[in-house]
């Protein structure tokens, strides 16, 4: 009876182990507000951001902001996994293309999307596009590398195995070598998930009049700091679901299994 | 005609089979003394026959050249001198009448024990046939009821088997196995060994077996090769006939021991 007592109450302090830090951040704001050693209009208290919180989600504006920005990144994610993923296995397979485009995606992948903004302004104008454009950039080269590790990686035996049991070149690249490099792939995915997300608020100061970007540009522009922070949390909120999401998929047994072999 | 020509030349041909490599490590392993970009010269004109339907086993030490001549026989490495032939065909790619079993664990660790058996089941082109064959195989090696497990979910020897059971209902005419209990406890092993001798009394087909246990060669094979170190050549090629089971302590197979012991330079570790 005690025993379970104490196990029951073992789950419950940890389940509260994430938020401690997070309290604890909370109150050490508060008393820095308290203070009064800075002043409110350029740190908002807690209770300032709660109830701007509160405005920006009655209003519905902050769902439409949510929702524009989470199109964009949609868009362009999928767009960039369509391509990254297939040019991924063939580099992968295939030495020649492998030693021909590695060198020129390795020099481009390190320039920040950002840095592309002045070119998808006049390359696709105002609005959607050039955002999208911004965040398939972002995950397109390191999808495409995560894919082609991954493939570059497989065991040569499970190869051997397929050439040895006469499947086809079809049966070969769909039951084996796309499952086989899965779990990089789908560690691929995550990690550019959330380089999307961190890209597309920037993006959205920028190229955009929508989006949780824009409302945080638009909100300093009138001095708003409790809806600038507001958009903050919102924002890590929406990154920390999306990873959580990822996180999931990454537990299938189809991805799980690279985890589990000794 | 056809089948006098067959009884006159055995089914599988090596005929002076020559492997070098070319030294890619610029730091050689300690023992070879090997420099890099040297020419090393891994088997050494191998010449050996081997008769339809034998339990054929290659031994010798480690390092020596066992898997690479294992493989140029499959088709999955080619000779630099001399040729392979099985059934008068010259032997360039794998086939899925030749199957090998690495030494390494061949089953596809994403797909489950049923999964893996379709691999090897290609063949049967009928569903319904197709799933009743994978049924049956299973039981056969002693996985019936695990056919949704995981590889990560049995045991070394359970994946064995079913590694075992994937090659064989392929109904291969040549079935290569690259010490394939190496990695197991002794009494797995020991049982293994008994399940491969039935399984080759049961199917019609040719086995190429590689081991470095020198008892496991006398105890289950119909013909015994023993390869010297690097560069390798056939230091014994022997034909057993002793009916199985087999005493390893007998006379004539004690004798046959301390000769392949003697051949090697073991003869002062017994
Ligand atoms: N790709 C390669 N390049 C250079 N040397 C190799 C290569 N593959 C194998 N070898 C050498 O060939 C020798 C025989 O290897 P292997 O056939 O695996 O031996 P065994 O199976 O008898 O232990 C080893 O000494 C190994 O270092
Ligand atoms: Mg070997």
């Amino acid at each position: 009876m005690k025993r379970q007592f104490q196990k029951i109450n073992r789950k419950a302090s940890m389940f509260m182990e994430p938020f401690w830090a997070i309290i604890i951040m909370v109150l050490l704001w508060q008393a820095v507000v308290w203070t009064g050693a800075i002043p409110a209009y350029s740190l908002p208290s807690p209770a300032a951001v709660a109830q701007g919180l509160w405005e920006l989600t009655s209003s519905g504006r902050l769902f439409k902001s949510v929702v524009a920005s989470l199109f964009r990144v949609t868009w362009g994610y999928y767009l960039a996994a369509l391509t990254a993923i297939p040019l991924g296995l063939v580099m992968g397979t295939i030495p020649v293309v492998r030693r021909t485009l590695n060198p020129l995606i390795q020099f481009l992948r390190p320039i920040s999307p950002l840095a592309w903004i002045p070119l998808a302004l006049i390359w696709f104008g105002i609005g959607d596009p050039p955002a999208i454009f911004l965040i398939f950039l972002s995950c397109f080269f390191p999808m495409t590398l995560f894919t082609m590790s991954g493939v570059a990686s497989i065991r040569p035996t499970f190869i051997r195995v397929a050439e040895n049991f006469g499947l086809s070149r079809r049966e070969k690249y769909l039951r084996i070598i796309l499952p086989a490099a899965l779990p990089e792939i789908v560690t691929g995915l995550r990690v550019t998930l959330g380089t999307a997300w961190l890209v597309i608020v920037a993006a959205e100061m920028i190229a955009v009049k929508s989006g949780l970007g824009f409302l945080i540009l638009d909100a300093r522009n009138s001095l708003r700091m409790d809806y600038v922070v507001a958009g903050m949390v919102v924002i890590g909120l929406i990154g920390l679901l999306l990873d959580l999401l990822m996180q999931r998929m990454e537990r299938l047994p189809a991805v799980i299994w690279k985890r589990l072999e000794r | 005609m056809e089948a006098v020509n067959s009884e006159e030349v055995a089914m599988i041909q090596i005929e002076g089979i020559t492997k070098q490599y070319r030294e890619r490590r610029t730091i050689p392993r300690t023992p070879d003394h090997t420099k890099f970009n040297e020419t090393v010269t891994v088997l050494d004109d191998i010449t050996i026959s081997i008769e339809k339907g034998t339990f054929f086993c290659l031994v010798g030490p480690s390092g020596c050249g066992k898997s690479t001549l294992l493989r140029i026989i499959a088709g999955f490495d080619s000779p630099t001198r001399g040729r392979v032939t099985i059934d008068g065909m010259e032997i360039t790619s794998p086939s899925p009448e030749h199957i090998f079993v690495f030494q390494e664990d061949g089953l596809y660790p994403w797909l489950t024990v049923h999964e893996n058996m379709e691999i090897g089941a290609k063949r049967i082109e009928d569903p319904v046939n197709r799933a009743t064959a994978i049924e049956e195989y299973l039981e056969m090696v002693g996985l019936a009821g695990f056919e949704s497990h995981y590889p990560h979910q049995l045991s070394g020897g359970m994946r064995r088997r079913a590694e075992v059971a994937r090659a064989l209902i392929a109904s291969p005419k040549v079935l290569f196995m690259d010490e394939p209990f190496g990695a197991l406890d002794f009494a797995t092993r020991l049982q293994m060994r008994e399940e491969m001798l039935n399984a080759h009394a049961m199917f019609p087909m040719t086995i190429l077996f590689i081991t470095h246990d020198i008892d496991e060669a006398l105890q289950i094979g119909d013909q015994v090769v023993v390869l010297g170190s690097r560069p390798s050549k056939v230091k014994m090629d022997i034909k057993l006939h002793q009916p199985h089971p087999r005493d390893i302590a007998s006379p004539e197979l004690a004798e046959l021991r301390r000769e392949i012991y003697y051949q090697l330079g073991l003869h002062t570790a017994l």
